[in-house]
């Protein structure tokens, strides 16, 4: 892994980031990639089904192109592709991942998204904020009577905060040398 | 507005697109009651203004109305007070009507029930002097009305005829100072004399303190002066003081109770006895109308009575004793003998209505018995006076015959 030179997470400002580039058939296909996984794998793999590749891959996207309307917009189509695959009424992931997506890139200005431990608690931030409104959004929209385990959320944020770490450095060997 | 955009693009891009994807929920979510959220959320959202607007039109137009424009309601106060008087007036004249329809019913069954014969007046005026207490009454002497004749209502006794002109008479009533009757009490049988004082109430006079008579009870004509019949209310007691050398007792009269417009003057007079409850201060039942149905069916039974039917059935009898039957003979054949004397010709006529007899033609064996119903079974243990006592014969008149009425003397 290739972590930044210094040990500093805060950024002293935002020129001190670099803004992550990326082709565009590697924003194509990676968020692609990653709904295929979400309603493909788990017909196989049952457990699989707890990962959340399409958000991991929105904050990633959006931490590292640290610019908010990337971010967000990256999270609409991403969130609203994935509303069209499942059940529910389009915008309701569509919601949650702009809001993900615009406060990761909010995120990624301030902090430096290349530290793994960042990384890692952001993912998991960002899992547990994405059930949470979620949540919210279908009780007060839907009248859904959904219920919000807390620690079931926590653990799957974990094991997705893990899984996020391997898949973001992944992905960082897709970005474009500047 | 530039410098604003670029500073705040990114939030505002962020509400745009969150606003975009909460109308593309509205759009496809859809309530419990199968309502589109884009719908509810429109409404809920529009509402609250539309509510406000409503507000402000709602209270402007009733401030224009309630002060603005209050000149109106001063105006429309003022006629409907003259509605509420008029209305008022509608319903005392519909009370009155309601009220005399009550006293005719009274009229008729008192009429019918009571032996005496009698003649329906209505008072027509009263008096001219601030202290008499007289009347006139629309029947006079062209209807049979003689001077010193009784005059009554269901209620009790009311006066007596001092004056009878051919179309109208004068009623002194017993309320007059001039005016007195012979009375007996209902209990004890004390006799005395009914005077008027020229107020709502009399005085029974002549009544010795050995005498017993206690307030609340009831006076009723003795038939002594000749000119009202033995067993007439006449009012209840109401005072009675000790004095020398007769008790001082006051009598309100029940004859006038109900006020003074029909009255019933006693052509010929037939005494009764006293009875032992007073009958005239009680309701009198009178039972439901025939309904029309049976007054229809009852009509042909009607018919047969008139003179037509009659001579109807006379010829049908005719025909029937000479075995011939009208409108089957041809010309020149002989036709019924209409001067054959048959015994049964015609149907019976149907029974006259007791309540319309002029009289008492057909008095009853006992007419202690026709004063009422609430009579004991031991009232015929009371003197009585001998008309009463004497049952007349079918078809005869009472003993007490019209020319006494008119050669009795006067009380006064």
């Amino acid at each position: 892994m290739n972590y930044s030179d210094d040990s500093r997470i805060l950024l002293s400002g935002q020129r001190e980031g670099q803004i992550s580039r990326f082709r565009f058939w590697v924003m194509l296909a990676i968020p692609l990639a990653a709904i295929l996984f979400q309603v493909y794998v788990p017909l196989f793999f049952q457990f699989l089904g707890y990962l959340e590749m399409p958000l991991l891959v929105v904050v990633y996207f959006a931490l590292m192109r640290r610019s908010q309307v990337y971010g967000l917009m990256v999270g609409a189509l991403v969130g609203l592709a994935q509303d069209s695959l499942s059940k529910n009424p389009l915008g309701m992931f569509g919601i949650s991942k702009t809001l993900v997506g615009y406060f990761a890139a909010s995120v990624g200005v301030r902090f430096d998204v290349d530290n793994v431990l960042l990384r890692a608690f952001l993912a998991f931030f960002f899992f547990v904020f994405h059930q949470f409104f979620y949540w919210v959004m279908a009780r007060s929209l839907l009248a859904q009577q959904m219920t919000f385990g807390i620690q079931r959320t926590l653990i799957l944020g974990l094991l997705n905060a893990v899984v996020a770490v391997f898949l973001f450095h992944f992905l960082d060997k897709l970005r474009e040398s500047v | 507005m530039d410098t604003f955009l670029n500073r705040y693009r990114n939030p505002t891009v962020l509400l745009l697109v969150i606003f975009a994807q909460l109308l593309l929920l509205a759009f496809q979510v859809k309530n419990d009651q199968d309502v589109r959220m884009i719908r509810v959320w429109t409404v809920s959202a529009v509402t609250p203004f539309a509510r406000v607007v409503e507000g402000l039109r709602g209270g402007g137009t009733g401030f224009v109305r309630n002060y603005i424009l209050l000149h109106d309601t001063h105006e429309e106060n003022r006629r409907l007070q003259a509605e509420v008087d008029r209305l008022k007036l509608e319903n005392n004249f519909l009370k009155n009507e309601l009220n005399t329809a009550d006293r005719a019913k009274a009229l008729a069954v008192f009429q019918s029930h009571t032996p005496s014969k009698t003649l329906a007046a209505n008072v027509i005026g009263t008096g001219a002097g601030s202290n008499s207490k007289v009347v006139f009454v629309d029947r006079g002497s062209a209807a049979g009305v003689q001077r010193g004749m009784a005059v009554v209502t269901p209620d009790g006794i009311v006066g007596k005829v001092i004056a009878a002109y051919p179309t109208a008479s004068e009623v002194l009533l017993i309320t007059d100072p001039d005016f007195a009757a012979g009375v007996l009490s209902q209990k004890t049988l004390v006799r005395g004399t009914l005077k008027g004082l020229g107020t709502p109430m009399c005085k029974v006079d002549y009544v010795p303190p050995e005498e017993k008579l206690e307030p609340g009870d009831w006076l009723y004509t003795s038939g002594d002066d000749r000119v009202f019949p033995r067993g007439l209310p006449v009012g209840v007691v109401k005072v009675v003081r000790p004095g020398q050398p007769f008790q001082e007792i006051f009598v309100e009269p029940s004859g006038m109770q109900r006020g003074l417009e029909d009255v019933l003057i006693l052509i010929e007079d037939v005494h009764q006895v006293i009875p032992n409850e007073p009958l005239a201060s009680q309701p009198v039942y009178l039972s439901p109308p025939v309904p029309p149905d049976d007054l229809q069916a009852s009509a042909p039974h009607l018919a047969a009575g008139t003179d037509a039917d009659k001579l109807r059935s006379q010829y049908k009898v005719i025909g029937d004793a000479q075995n011939h039957k009208f409108g089957e003979g041809g010309v020149g054949e002989k036709p019924a003998n209409f001067n054959l004397k048959v015994n049964q010709v015609g149907p019976a006529l149907p029974p006259v209505n007791p309540a319309n007899r002029v009289g008492p033609a057909l008095p009853p064996a006992n007419p202690a018995n026709n004063v009422g119903q609430a009579l004991p079974p031991g009232n015929n243990t009371r003197p009585s006076t001998k008309a009463a006592s004497k049952p007349s014969a079918p078809g005869q008149p009472p003993a007490t015959p019209s020319d006494d009425v008119a050669q009795r003397p006067h009380s006064e």
